[in-house]
């Protein structure tokens, strides 16, 4: 058997190995980590015919330019991503969610996502990369998880192997819808604001600034006045957590963010919003509705179950 | 004891242990996270114990808060967890190159830094949580006359392995991070091994920590 790899030509901006993510690590300073969209996540494992939790390349903004080198491989692209296939003769224009083939020597050049953040590459073959705690996902800030915790290098090689060799027809027909509304939980510190910072944070717009990351999403906007205390005792954050900075600004903890912190927290994005909020590129505008309890967890059903549709859909 | 469970969120417990910083209530919270830990309630993602809170991540696929906070609250709860953690002995060397901030602290302290110094390692300190970067220990209390408020503006980059300080507490950056505490000097010692798959973390908390001083050639003996 020969051997399977890609060669990257151009790492992208920020390109990780990810999976569903770690569990039971917060309390020795572990995010959850995992894929930032997890539908499209488990969409691009559908199409593979992967197990729902293999690992995929994450891409964020500019992807990777990738060469192959092996036998013939299935792949798919999941998210709304602009991509080319360079093969001997030919340029061929990519399509999401769907099983293409890639030969020895052609190129994916996965080039940019559309109005979006988070691309997912998906291969009908598994990377050969390294498990650390329970995981395959990169975290960068603790240098843990395949590929010895970095985002992809230029010239690195990754090694491919159980090539499955039957191509499979699986397609989905799907747009991914933009929102501009994200719904919001109050947080334990809703009443350190004033009236009207509270009236504010419901009603104005926030943009999305360039200083967003996996870690977080840093906004721009009005100001939140504090009128109690701008730092707390430090406590546990979850994903989607907003804290308000003693600047007055919002943060949004994203999948790789601190596991504790000391900013008051005014709420918490519901979990049906997370894989829409996280798409939202910088330079956007969002603005944050209230919603209670019960109406996140139907809501959060509701979009489950949708995801679980969509899956059902590709073969 | 708990003071009161509300949501995080909608995929979170957020449970009230008080506002007030001692080791009697982080105790408590300690021995919460344990029993919980070790109850296997289904669905719990992650437990996050700190100064006076623990909050309970869950899979909302496969319960809620409603019955995970039941759950929570019908706990067998079982006070046997009472021991005093491992004692860990830490090493530091506070040679003028790794103590950025010692002159400030003499300032703002009103004290030589031999003082400080001696004050700073004749203490043993209690590990109240670990987090916010992987392994970082937040560890108290501090000798009463070395309360510093952070740096005004807050570094970018602390290398990684510092010491510092900040009001009652120390900790120690196990990775270079942005922060705003007091730097009195650095340890040789990896904290948060990324090599060890099972407990890569050197310092846990309800553990009892003691530093000692050690020259600038001892450390980098142990660097190399």
């Amino acid at each position: 058997m020969s051997e399977n790899y890609f060669e990257v030509l151009r790492p992208g901006i920020n390109t990780t190995f990810q999976d569903n993510g770690r569990k039971n690590y917060y309390h020795i300073g572990i995010p959850f980590s995992g894929a930032m969209d997890n539908r499209n996540f488990v969409i691009a494992n559908a199409i593979s015919n992967n197990k729902k939790n293999s690992p995929v390349i994450e891409f964020a903004l500019q992807g990777p330019k990738l060469r192959y080198k092996g036998d013939k491989v299935y792949f798919n692209v999941t998210g709304d991503v602009n991509f080319q296939i360079l093969r001997k003769n030919k340029i061929e224009e990519g399509v999401c969610y769907q099983n293409l083939v890639l030969e020895n020597n052609d190129c994916l050049d996965l080039i940019s996502t559309n109005r979006s953040v988070y691309g997912y590459l998906s291969i009908n073959a598994s990377f050969k990369i390294d498990f650390y705690l329970d995981s395959y996902s990169v975290n960068t800030k603790a240098e843990i998880g395949a590929n010895n915790g970095k985002i992809l290098q230029k010239n690195q090689i990754i090694k491919i192997e159980n090539i499955t060799k039957k191509y499979s027809l699986n397609k989905l027909d799907y747009i991914n819808s933009k929102i501009e509304n994200i719904r919001v939980i109050k947080g334990p510190h809703f009443d350190y604001f004033s009236k009207t910072a509270k009236e504010l944070f419901f009603k104005e717009k926030f943009r999305i600034t360039k200083l967003t990351d996996r870690m977080g999403i840093r906004l721009d906007g009005p100001k939140i006045e504090n009128i109690k205390y701008t730092n707390i005792k430090s406590e546990g954050l979850v994903k989607g957590t907003i804290q308000i900075t003693a600047d007055g600004d919002p943060i949004v903890m994203l999948s790789d963010h601190g596991t504790i912190g000391g900013y008051p927290k005014i709420g918490v994005v519901i979990s049906a919003d997370y894989d829409k909020l996280v798409q939202i590129p910088p330079g956007s505008k969002i603005k944050f509705k209230e919603i209670n309890l019960k109406d996140a967890e139907t809501i959060y059903k509701l979009y489950e179950m949708e995801t679980q549709n969509l899956i059902s859909k590709t073969k | 004891m708990i003071k009161n469970i509300s949501n995080l969120g909608d995929a979170a417990l957020y449970c009230d242990f008080g506002n007030d910083v001692n080791r009697e209530i982080n105790l408590n919270v300690i021995q919460f996270f344990k029993n919980i830990k070790k109850s296997n309630i289904p669905g719990i993602t992650n437990i996050t114990p700190s100064y006076n809170k623990l909050i309970i991540s869950f899979d909302l696929n496969i319960t809620n808060f409603d019955k995970i906070k039941t759950e929570v609250e019908q706990l067998n709860f079982k006070n046997e967890i009472v021991n005093e953690g491992n004692l860990i002995k830490i090493p530091v060397c506070c040679d003028i190159d790794f103590a950025l901030d010692i002159k400030r602290l003499e300032k703002l302290l009103n004290l030589e830094k031999e003082e400080i110094y001696k004050k700073f390692f004749s203490k043993k300190y209690y590990c109240y949580m670990t987090g916010f970067i992987a392994g970082m220990p937040f560890l108290g209390d501090l000798n009463d006359s070395l309360y510093a408020r952070r740096l005004d503006t807050p570094r970018v980059k602390v290398p990684k392995n510092s010491i510092g300080l900040t009001e009652q507490f120390c900790n120690i950056y196990t990775f270079e991070s942005p922060g705003g505490w007091n730097i009195i000097g650095k340890t040789p010692l990896d904290i948060f091994d990324n090599k060890n798959n099972t407990s890569p973390n050197l310092i846990n908390p309800g553990d009892t920590i003691s530093f000692f001083q050690i020259s600038k050639s001892e450390f980098e003996k142990k660097y190399v």
